[in-house]
């Protein structure tokens, strides 16, 4: 290439590296950034400088220090910690996935750094003060599922955070350190603030600091309150916020003081009073909290209904009557989570009006077995019927039936999530007697786009030989209480090419069927395995065999030792890039 | 093979070890299997087993899989209280609708908070027989008698109450 006489042409390598770089800018799928990245060294290095998100799916699989080493301009960092089951309590409460490392890790590196959302991480209020202290354009934390912090680290990050504009707080568990942290935000002007969340922080809020809050926040659209703020306080929020897009409703119900109740008439206006508030929010599409529920408060919403694409009603125990009113009008409804309070009566209902869903959750009121059963194979049916373009659902119900989840794989073909929990263990098809291996069957097999499944009731290795026919795209599996023998998890480790993720509790799978994953391993994120068969001996073996798969063992219980030929209580391996972690406790043995 | 349960099937029993569970596939629910038969020489197992020797099925760690935050779901009942007056007596009283079943539940609550005798109602005669007749005022600030209407209209359309006494009740009592 001839170089002009007239100015500095910089050598071609870097002409070349300029437009790549200007190009990759544009580039924001981590997969194909991925792909990018392994074409040559100098596309490596293009990539590598020019990503700013970075995720990382689990936090043990490198060190901090590798990330900051290859990406050097990140603004925004996405880390998840802990596996799945430790929301059921399987996971010791102290096995690790600590933030801190992280944190000082990056906050030398990314000086700009502007976005973190953690999930299943161990955050403590000094990590959340580092953040605060070492990032000066810090705008967004979000944190989901994690522990280990209080309203004192909150409090750190809003009042040194000038610039913050998201504070999610979902599903965390956060200490009350009794620190009025709402009252310490910048106490002048307006702020930045697009989303504040903290309907899981179960401690009192200063209702007056809120409201102030809210009234200069010019920009907020998104705002999910706890359960200590009662419906009339969210009214005087609403009518401060009328531009809101997602609220999360606190207790949605009066306080508990018995004088409220004395003038049943100002009820009555009361009530008209919210649903004007309602009527005035017309923004609002995606309504959850109702975290106490007064039932008769709940049609106050109806202004809201036709518009609305998301609605949670998962802490509201209402029945079929009392949400048909509102359901009725939820024509756009694309995701909906709810009690099987409504049963299958109120799922019948959804079904009539809600044919854009895409998203259904029913939890169970009655988490034991044996329970009442509110919902049935009725409900599922219904919802198959009446909401073709379902994509992901979650359904818990005590008894099913084969052909309901067969209909369900045929009336339903975009699914993408099936997850379903039949909560009495080893429960076979409740009007034949026979296990559900031809439901789940039906559902690989006929819904193509599947990528997530979880099963239960009775199930035998035909099930996992149909998972594992026909499970191709299936990334995340969930297990519990099934299969009779190795050649279940062989089928499923063999066939699921595209297995990702593997959680299984409480099945008779051992070492040869732990071993037949072997070539697998190191393309899957994690691979999880408690109160299974599998033995110290045969976790040995795997650990021998891949030197790049970290693999724990541990005990829930957190005991220590065991002899090889023991049966493992839980086993938990991943591959890494940088070995071993250092900070595991006592009780977890690494192989 | 039989099917292994291993977590929490592992009960104290006087059976002998390789006994299987009858086949339930017509049950409902499974029986508890036997416990471990290969394993019993373990010693992790068998911790496990007195950890859990007299676990119920609802003592299964983190089944059904529902978060802990999910399992206290709170129902709050909200009262619905109304005032109660009677004709000549010098203060109110306040009851919650609520707590009653029905009609006959509300009418003897009444008769033992004021001391009265309030008696059967009908369609035709009202509390015929009785000195003192229910009333209660609606939504429309109409005074109606108790016992109209169902129960559940009742109970929403109810403002507040009114025990009346002597002519007066008799006067409503024969209202078509």
């Amino acid at each position: 290439m001839p170089e002009s006489n007239d100015h500095f042409t910089p050598y071609p390598d870097h002409v070349l590296e300029n437009v790549l770089e200007n190009v990759l800018a544009f580039l924001h799928s981590r997969r194909d950034r991925n792909a990018v990245s392994l074409v040559c060294r100098s596309w490596y290095r293009a990539e590598a400088y020019t990503r700013s998100d970075v995720f990382i799916g689990n936090c043990y699989a490198l060190s901090p220090r590798r990330v900051t080493d290859r990406f050097t301009r990140v603004r925004s960092v996405t880390i998840k910690g802990k596996p799945r089951f430790a929301d059921f309590s399987l996971l010791p409460v102290n096995w690790g996935a600590h933030f801190t490392p992280w944190v000082s890790g990056m906050a030398n590196a990314y000086r700009t750094l502007e976005k973190i959302h953690l999930k299943r991480m161990s955050v403590t209020d000094d990590d959340l003060a580092a953040v605060a202290n070492s990032f000066p354009r810090f705008k967004e934390l979000v944190l989901v599922c994690c522990d280990g912090f209080g309203t004192a680290g909150i409090a750190a990050v809003v009042s040194r955070c000038r610039g913050l504009r998201v504070l999610e707080l979902i599903e965390d568990e956060v200490s009350d350190d009794y620190v009025d942290w709402i009252s310490c935000f910048p106490a002048d002007g307006p702020t930045n603030l697009e989303s504040l969340m903290f309907d899981c922080v179960e401690s009192p809020i200063n209702f007056e600091s809120l409201e102030n809050l809210v009234a200069r926040s010019p920009l907020l659209k998104k705002l999910g309150l706890n359960r200590f703020v009662t419906i009339g306080q969210l009214h005087r929020l609403m009518t401060r916020a009328p531009q809101l897009t997602h609220l999360g409703t606190g207790s949605f119900s009066p306080p508990e003081q018995p004088e409220q109740h004395e003038h049943h008439e100002n009820d009555n206006n009361r009530v008209s009073d919210y649903v004007s508030a309602f009527a005035s929010c017309k923004s609002v599409v995606c309504l959850s909290g109702f975290r106490e529920i007064a039932p008769e408060y709940l049609p106050a919403i109806i202004p809201v209904c036709a518009n609305l694409s998301s609605l949670n009603l998962s802490f509201a125990n209402i029945n079929a009557e009392q949400l048909k009113p509102v359901i009725r009008h939820c024509h756009k409804l694309r995701v909906f989570w709810a009690l099987d309070s409504i049963g299958d009566e109120g799922l019948q209902a959804v079904a009539e009006t809600c044919k854009d869903l895409r998203e259904l959750r029913v939890f169970p009121i009655d988490a034991t077995e044996n329970g009442e059963g509110l919902v049935s194979e009725m409900g599922l049916l219904a919802i198959s019927i009446g909401c073709r373009k379902l994509q992901s659902i979650l359904y818990f119900c005590q008894q099913m039936t084969n052909a309901a989840v067969v209909a369900m794989s045929k009336n339903c073909p975009d699914l993408v999530v099936f997850r379903l929990c039949i909560i009495g263990r080893f429960s076979p098809d409740h009007v034949t007697g026979e296990p559900m291996d031809e439901g789940f069957g039906a559902i690989v097999k006929n819904c193509k786009k599947l990528t997530r499944l979880a099963v239960s009731g009775l199930l035998t290795d035909r099930a996992f030989s149909y998972i594992g026919q026909y499970g191709k795209l299936v990334r995340t599996l969930s297990v519990a209480f099934a299969g009779d023998s190795d050649i279940g998890l062989k089928y499923v480790l063999e066939g699921c090419t595209n297995l990702q993720k593997l959680e299984i509790r409480d099945s008779p799978f051992g070492d040869s069927g732990l071993w037949s994953g072997l070539p697998r391993f190191y393309n899957m994120r994690f691979v999880w395995m408690s109160s299974c068969r599998v033995t110290r001996e045969g976790c040995l073996d795997v650990a021998r065999q891949l030197p790049r798969l970290v693999v724990e063992v541990f005990r829930r219980d957190e005991e220590e030792g065991g002899e090889k030929s023991d049966f493992v209580n839980t086993l938990y391996m991943y591959r890494s890039l940088d070995g071993p972690r250092a900070d595991a406790p006592r009780f977890v043995n690494i192989l | 093979m039989s099917k292994m349960n291993m977590e929490d099937g592992l009960n104290l029993t006087l059976g002998l070890p390789g006994r299987d569970e009858s086949d339930c596939f017509k049950n409902n629910k499974r029986s508890q299997p036997e416990t471990n038969d290969e394993s019993s020489g373990t010693t992790e197992n068998k911790e496990a087993d007195m950890e859990t020797a007299p676990a119920t099925k609802s003592q299964v760690v983190g089944w059904p899989p529902v978060r802990n935050y999910r399992r206290n779901i709170v129902q709050k009942e909200s009262g619905m209280y109304v005032k109660v007056s009677m004709d000549g007596a010098p203060y109110l009283r306040k009851i919650d609708l609520k707590v009653y079943k029905g009609y006959p539940d509300l009418l003897k609550a009444l008769e033992n908070m004021f001391k009265l005798t309030i008696g059967v109602y009908s369609e035709r005669d009202g509390y015929k027989g009785s000195d003192f007749a229910p009333a209660y005022e609606d939504k429309d600030g109409d005074l109606m008698l108790v016992g109209d209407v169902p129960w559940e209209m009742f109970i929403v359309s109810c403002k507040r109450m009114r025990i009346m006494k002597g002519s007066e009740a008799k006067g409503l009592g024969y209202n078509v």
